[in-house]
């Protein structure tokens, strides 16, 4: 069994990335408990490479990162969905029960496990369906039962209706919304400045590598402070 | 009577030195198949999964080791269990494991190297996921090779046929000794040069026969499996 340690609060100090020659992130931020954070930018500007840097799937080059205090830690309390999530050639429920062993939970919880999570993400009449069989948003909910299997207290989303439609989107809204609501904090990139206003505890504002700005949603949205904010809330495209 | 029909009623009365040759072919071939799955597949996952010095090396040797000629191996395999060679106490030179030693040496760089690219495939999609995971190396292997199972059944085939149709290897360790070491391959052979071309064309019929089965019943399964499991 997991070690019942949080991985919250998670800082990264001067935490940078290379690629190459060029840094392509470099940034100081803390996440701590609350309501989701949301990372959004232009492409390229290093949502993506924060998340699986803050995940622990790539080392940093310089600075460093810990979790809970702890430096190295293996990724027992958070869990990431990607933007485009592997489904294991086996049933939506089979995926679940793989994240459960992963995680360590006894088998014995597995079958109750497994039904509570496909009752969260409503897909229990889709239990035995083969995962790659499933739509796109049911994939995506399947994605993230997954990493709910975990029971993190952390949980990255990299753009997780980036290609879903809007009945879709509302249904993985309504569920991290619920998710964030038990305790979990998310901290999600998207390129829908929408669905940031409606997520978001607070907002930061990424680009080339540096983040602009962060503040909560309200301060953001009605008073951006940098010009890049402002043309960003603006609709300008940033480039 | 043609040639053709006398080969087609030993094999449909069922000949007894017909039925005993098939026999051991298939016992020969799928025993040879199971150890060199076990021994490629793995193999071909580690290759796939780990980066070192020299891995290209071996990638490369891997991929010609597909194309070894049979009689070669054959020779080899007669040296290292011949009575005066390394392994010769073992005093299996011309009988049936010595052909599954040989069969399983050519069959094995198949396995190894097509399932090395098919779970190479897979990692590069998988990889991220399953460190998100926290899985183990063992558990990747593991996860890797059952995800990629569908795929792995053609070079497990591929495997079948290159050890059912092989002559040369098993001629040489085997001897072709009647009643012992006859296989079907080596009967067509030595009936055809014998001029027995009855046996040797029901042989062949047969041979034929078992190999469009096995690939029919390989190409059913496998998709009532991608229909069930995706």
């Amino acid at each position: 069994m997991r070690a019942p340690v949080s991985d919250l609060p998670l800082t990264l100090a001067d935490a940078k990335v290379r690629g190459g020659q060029t840094t392509i992130l470099d940034v100081s931020l803390t996440f701590s408990a609350g309501p989701p954070t949301i990372l959004i930018g232009p492409n390229g500007s290093g949502k993506t490479t924060l998340l699986r840097a803050a995940m622990g799937l790539i080392p940093v080059d310089g600075g460093r990162i810990t979790w809970g205090g702890r430096e190295v830690a293996p990724p027992d309390r958070r869990a990431i969905v990607f933007q485009r999530p592997v489904m294991l050639r086996r049933s939506a429920a089979g995926n679940l029960r793989y994240a459960l062993a992963a995680a360590d939970i006894p088998r014995a919880q597995h079958a109750a496990r497994t039904a509570e999570l496909l009752a969260l993400v409503g897909l229990e009449p889709l239990a035995d369906r083969p995962a790659r069989r499933l739509s796109g948003g049911e994939q995506q909910r399947l994605a993230l039962a997954r990493a709910l299997a975990r029971d993190p207290d952390l949980l990255f989303l990299d753009e997780p209706t980036a290609s879903l439609d809007p009945a879709a989107t509302k249904q993985i809204e309504d569920l991290i919304a619920t998710i964030a609501a038990r305790g979990v904090k998310v901290v999600m990139s998207t390129h829908d400045l929408g669905q940031a206003r409606r997520l978001a505890g607070d907002i930061v504002l990424m680009h080339r590598g540096r983040i602009v700005e962060q503040a909560s949603a309200r301060e953001f949205f009605a008073a951006p402070k940098t010009n890049e904010a402002h043309r960003f809330v603006a609709g300008e495209l940033l480039v | 009577m043609s040639g053709d029909t006398s080969a087609l009623q030993l094999v449909l009365t069922g000949d007894p030195v017909l039925f005993a040759i098939v026999r051991l072919s298939l016992i020969v071939s799928l025993t040879a198949v199971l150890l060199a799955t076990l021994i490629g597949v793995p193999a071909g996952a580690a290759l796939a999964l780990t980066r070192f010095r020299g891995r290209e090396a071996i990638i490369v040797a891997l991929n010609a080791a597909m194309g070894l000629p049979p009689v070669v191996v054959g020779l080899a395999v007669f040296l290292l269990l011949s009575r005066s060679g390394p392994l010769g106490s073992f005093g299996l030179l011309f009988t049936p494991a010595a052909m599954v030693i040989a069969q399983t040496i050519l069959v094995t760089p198949i396995l190894a190297a097509l399932a090395r690219q098919t779970i190479e495939d897979y990692w590069v999609e998988y990889r991220e996921e399953l460190a998100a995971m926290d899985i183990g190396p063992a558990g990747r292997v593991a996860t890797l090779i059952w995800d990629a199972r569908f795929s792995l059944v053609t070079a497990l085939l591929a495997g079948f046929g290159r050890a059912a149709a092989e002559v040369g290897a098993i001629i040489v360790v085997g001897g072709n000794i009647d009643g012992f070491t006859r296989t079907m391959t080596t009967a067509i052979a030595l009936e055809t040069s014998k001029g027995d071309l009855p046996l040797a064309i029901g042989l062949g019929i047969v041979l034929l026969g078992i190999v469009v089965a096995i690939n029919a019943l390989a190409w059913g399964a496998r998709r009532a499996g991608e229909r069930l499991a995706g």
